[in-house]
């Protein structure tokens, strides 16, 4: 009754909208109810997705974008890198001297910060040699400047002490500062020097950075780096400013400005060369140019047998082809897994259904079993069985199946990783079948059987629709952990059963390729989702159950 | 008041006793994480050098992380996320040039931190040639080399690397390691080029392909093996009739086990194994790790650990120190790869080329066990 009349007596807006017993449109009331039931739900499994998203989604992002990053050249070498812009592979010569002038600048830096060689080893993966050719590089680099250094230091004695260095670059704050503070203080340039002289204010600016940030120690009681001298040939030599300079040591510098024109000079590219020969060499510079931008397809490209090369992409030399195989063996071979478990697990989890409970206790018990034991064990375990000296050989020898002479090789090849792997994966597809299977009721094969059915009528057309799902389930379980597998594979898999994972493994935690080991896992991954929509499409996810 | 002064003077004392056991140690750790290999060869360790020490400094306690296998990757991992938790890591040079060459370990002076030797040899000359990185402290020297088994070579057993390629003489299986080091270098020394010359060649892609169609010709007869315990796990077995491995496992398998198995030193492959020290420790954990060093690299603390496993002391003054085993009481000197007897044939490993072409080589190498 009080229904109804709340019903017919309902207020409405000017616009004719329901309006709640508070006044606010009916509509605008219920969205928020529904909001806050939302907030509150997504509050309640908030710790578990904030869980999941910091351990588990955001470190395997994290991998993931290692497959195209690619910001250690372009940081390592950022003048080289633009001015490497200019210059053509096309061309077919070697870069011009501004690319090696500013490649002695970063190398020196590199050096110092020893972050040269873990570019080496980063560009070796592209080119077989740069990895010595940045290590040597790195402990020559200092030749360049120790060139003009000598020249400088012949000149006047003061150019060995830090501190005519010191007093030229250091602004008079700092100066005054470090007297007192010593390394603490913060190292700023005077003014105005960077005017005079811009490539040697650069280099010393980076040197004191160097000096305090890393080292701990004050500017200016350290030598500067030999390259400080070169730039300062290059600074004066080029007349900037030092009519213009007054500061500090302004007659030391007129000095240095009238005579380094009878200095003996050196051109960066001969210097380079010089340390190694390597840097003449069109093919490492062609890298280098190919792999300067932040990010790159090069991993991607190698993972998929085809490799970015200065000319652009290319396919990988025919002897370097391994990736593809690896990923077409890998499914094939989970495929094979997937499906003799299937077989294996049917008749097996159909009498753990249906025995009476005590029996199908104890044989439960017997899947659970080697469950619960180690991975290495059973592995190890089809090695003594199947080796050529091993348990089923022998045996097979003995009752004179096999002559002594042929034994049967069943191990360091596919079959022993089907074999293997199979059993290891066994309980994977049994439990869930099982869960399924046993939620049959015997009802229904009774009545097919009872309407004229004969048994493998009312299995086939009754029981065993029914127990599919539980054959999804146990398949994606299986496979998914198949396609991932490399313990087994790398254990009795020898050279024609061994998985892309024991390659993505490889290149983890022995080549430190990380880029290239997290290629490979993005393609697997998109390749297990691609299969999952599959699925999804084909079967239906709806129809799999885990019990 | 005889209570008082009694209680007074044991606080005076142990105070005093603290500054002076502070002074002495300075501002060290009281902990240390060690890696290595596990197995036999972390006992050696641990016997030859870290219980001695942990006897002579109380209240310092030493933990294993038997991690040294992925080292490098760790160590990187653990560097990017700003939290080193190792201490000191036992690897083997190659991977000590890579962690130096990646900034992950500490470059350090021999003299500075290694003890000279008892006849006053500076640590540099003491360790020589085998200080290969700036980085790398050097504990013991190795070598990968073949094991037969006995019974399985009929009447003459082998004296020459290139049995493993004449499978006539020798039929069965042989187990390699399954990557390009070692084995093209093997291959190629047996193809009839010089040992001087092996690197040359091999770094032309026509000595490449030289070395893997030498070892296309027993392809069909290769065990490959990844971990260490393979090859001695297939000499027992009769699997393969001779494999190669760490000359250390072979001897355990020979002596240890009994087995009906023998060594073949010809063309052993030196190889080195030491210490690096992480980079950027804090400074407590820096200077116990430099007096444990310090102590477990000297003369003969090097000399103590050929007592319990068959691997040569890295510190030329430790070699006439080196006595019996600690068990089976035989002499150790015969069984060591540098013995004069042992070593009338080695190879020595390039870590600078293999640094280089470790990539590409591995590469068509895995490309080439695929195929």
């Amino acid at each position: 009754m009080s229904d109804a009349t709340a019903a017919t007596h309902q207020e409405t807006d000017a616009q004719g909208r329901l309006l709640a017993a508070d006044g606010t449109p009916l509509k605008r009331s219920l969205a928020r109810a529904l909001r806050r039931q939302k907030l509150r739900a997504l509050a309640l499994i908030a710790p578990l997705l904030i869980f999941i998203l910091v351990t588990f989604i955001a470190p395997i992002a994290d991998m993931l974008f290692r497959s195209v990053e690619n910001e250690i050249v372009a940081d390592t070498l950022p003048r080289t890198v633009v001015a490497l812009k200019e210059w053509e592979y096309a061309s077919g010569e070697a870069p011009g001297e501004p690319v090696y002038a500013a490649l002695a600048r970063d190398m020196t830096i590199a050096a110092e910060y020893k972050e040269h060689t873990r570019l080496g080893s980063r560009l070796n993966y592209e080119t077989t040699g740069i990895s010595s050719l940045f290590r040597k590089s790195g402990r020559g680099v200092e030749d360049i400047g120790e060139f003009y250094q000598d020249q400088f230091e012949d000149l006047n004695e003061a150019w060995e002490e830090p501190e005519t260095w010191a007093r030229i670059f250091g602004s008079d704050a700092w100066l005054d500062a470090q007297a007192e503070e010593g390394a603490e203080a913060t190292f700023s340039l005077r003014d105005g020097v960077a005017e005079a002289f811009p490539n040697t204010a650069e280099i010393y600016a980076a040197f004191a950075e160097f000096a305090q940030t890393e080292d701990e120690d004050n500017p200016f009681e350290e030598d500067p780096w030999p390259l400080a001298y070169a730039m300062l040939y290059e600074d004066l030599s080029g007349g900037a400013g030092v009519q213009g300079y007054s500061g500090p040591e302004a007659d030391l510098l007129q000095e240095a400005a009238a005579a380094v024109g009878g200095f003996e000079s050196q051109s960066y590219k001969a210097a380079f060369i010089d340390i190694d020969d390597d840097w003449a060499d069109i093919e490492v510079w062609g890298t280098i140019k190919a792999y300067s931008p932040r990010f790159t397809s090069g991993y991607f490209l190698n993972s998929v047998d085809l490799q970015l090369t200065p000319e652009g992409i290319e396919r990988q030399d025919e002897d370097q082809r391994i990736y593809g195989l690896l990923f077409k063996r890998t499914m094939f071979m989970s495929l094979v897994i997937t499906i003799s478990c299937i077989l294996l697990a049917y008749p097996v989890a159909f009498l753990l259904a249906n025995l009476p409970m005590r029996i199908s206790n104890l044989l439960m018990i017997l899947v659970l079993l080697p469950f619960w034991t180690s991975l290495l064990v059973r592995t190890s375990a089809w090695k003594v069985l199947l080796q050529q000296q091993g348990v089923i050989n022998d045996v097979l020898v003995w009752i004179g199946l096999v002559d002594d002479a042929n034994r049967l090789i069943m191990i360091n090849n596919q079959f022993g990783t089907i074999v293997a792997m199979t059993h290891i994966l066994l309980p994977f597809m049994i439990l869930p079948m099982y869960s399924v299977m046993q939620t049959i009721p015997p009802s229904y094969v009774r009545a097919a059987k009872s309407l004229g059915a004969t048994n493998w009528t009312a299995f086939w057309r009754v029981y065993f629709p029914q127990s599919v799902p539980g054959i999804g389930a146990g398949s994606i379980l299986v496979f998914i952990l198949a396609i991932g597998y490399y313990i087994t594979p790398a254990l009795v898999g020898g050279t024609t059963g061994t998985f892309i994972s024991n390659r993505i493994a490889y290149h983890i935690s022995s080549s430190l390729n990380w880029g290239l080991g997290a290629a490979l896992g993005a393609i697997l991954l998109a390749a297990v989702l691609i299969l999952y929509w599959a699925y999804d499409k084909i079967v239906g996810i709806d129809n799999v159950k885990l019990g | 008041m005889t209570m008082k002064k009694t209680i007074l003077a044991t606080t005076a004392l142990t105070v005093s006793a603290g500054l002076a056991f502070a002074e002495a140690h300075g501002n060290m750790a009281d902990s240390m994480t060690l890696v290595s290999w596990g197995g036999a060869y972390q006992a050696s360790q641990q016997k030859a050098y870290v219980e001695p020490y942990l006897a002579a400094n109380e209240g310092v306690s030493a933990t294993w992380d038997e991690s040294s296998n992925e080292a490098v990757a760790k160590l990187r991992a653990m560097n990017e996320a700003g939290n080193v938790t190792w201490d000191l890591v036992d690897v083997v040079a190659s991977d000590a040039i890579r962690l130096c060459d990646e900034g992950l370990a500490m470059e350090y002076d021999p003299d500075e931190l290694l003890a000279d030797a008892p006849d006053g040899t500076k640590a540099s000359d003491d360790f020589g040639d085998l200080i290969v990185s700036d980085c790398f402290i050097p504990q013991i020297v190795y070598s990968t080399t073949f094991g037969y088994r006995t019974d399985m070579v009929g009447d003459t057993p082998p004296t020459d690397v290139c049995a493993v390629f004449d499978t006539e003489a020798y039929p069965g299986k042989r187990s390699l390691e399954k990557r390009p080091i070692n084995n093209m270098e093997w291959a190629l020394i047996c193809d009839g080029v010089a040992k001087e010359d092996v690197y040359d060649v091999l770094e032309t892609e026509e000595g490449q392909d030289r070395a893997f169609a030498k070892l296309d010709t027993i392809k069909d007869d290769v065990i490959w093996w990844s971990a260490g315990a393979d090859t001695p796990q297939l000499l027992a077995d009769g699997e393969v009739v001779m494999g190669s491995t760490y000359n250390g496992r072979l001897f355990s398998v020979i002596e240890e086990q009994d087995q009906p198995v023998a060594m073949l030193w010809d063309a052993q492959v030196f190889d080195l194994d030491g210490w690096i020290i992480p980079a950027g420790l804090p400074e407590d954990r820096l200077a116990r790790v430099k007096d444990f060093v310090k102590f477990a690299t000297d003369t003969q603390r090097l000399a103590d650990q050929a007592k319990y496993i068959s691997y040569g002391p890295a510190r030329q003054s430790s070699a006439p120190l080196v006595g019996q085993h600690a068990e089976l009481g035989i002499d150790m000197g015969p069984h060591m790869p540098t013995d004069p007897a042992n070593a009338t044939n080695t190879f020595l490993y390039n870590y600078e080329w293999w640094a280089d072409y470790r990539d590409d080589l591995d590469a068509k190498f895995q490309a080439w066990l695929a195929q």
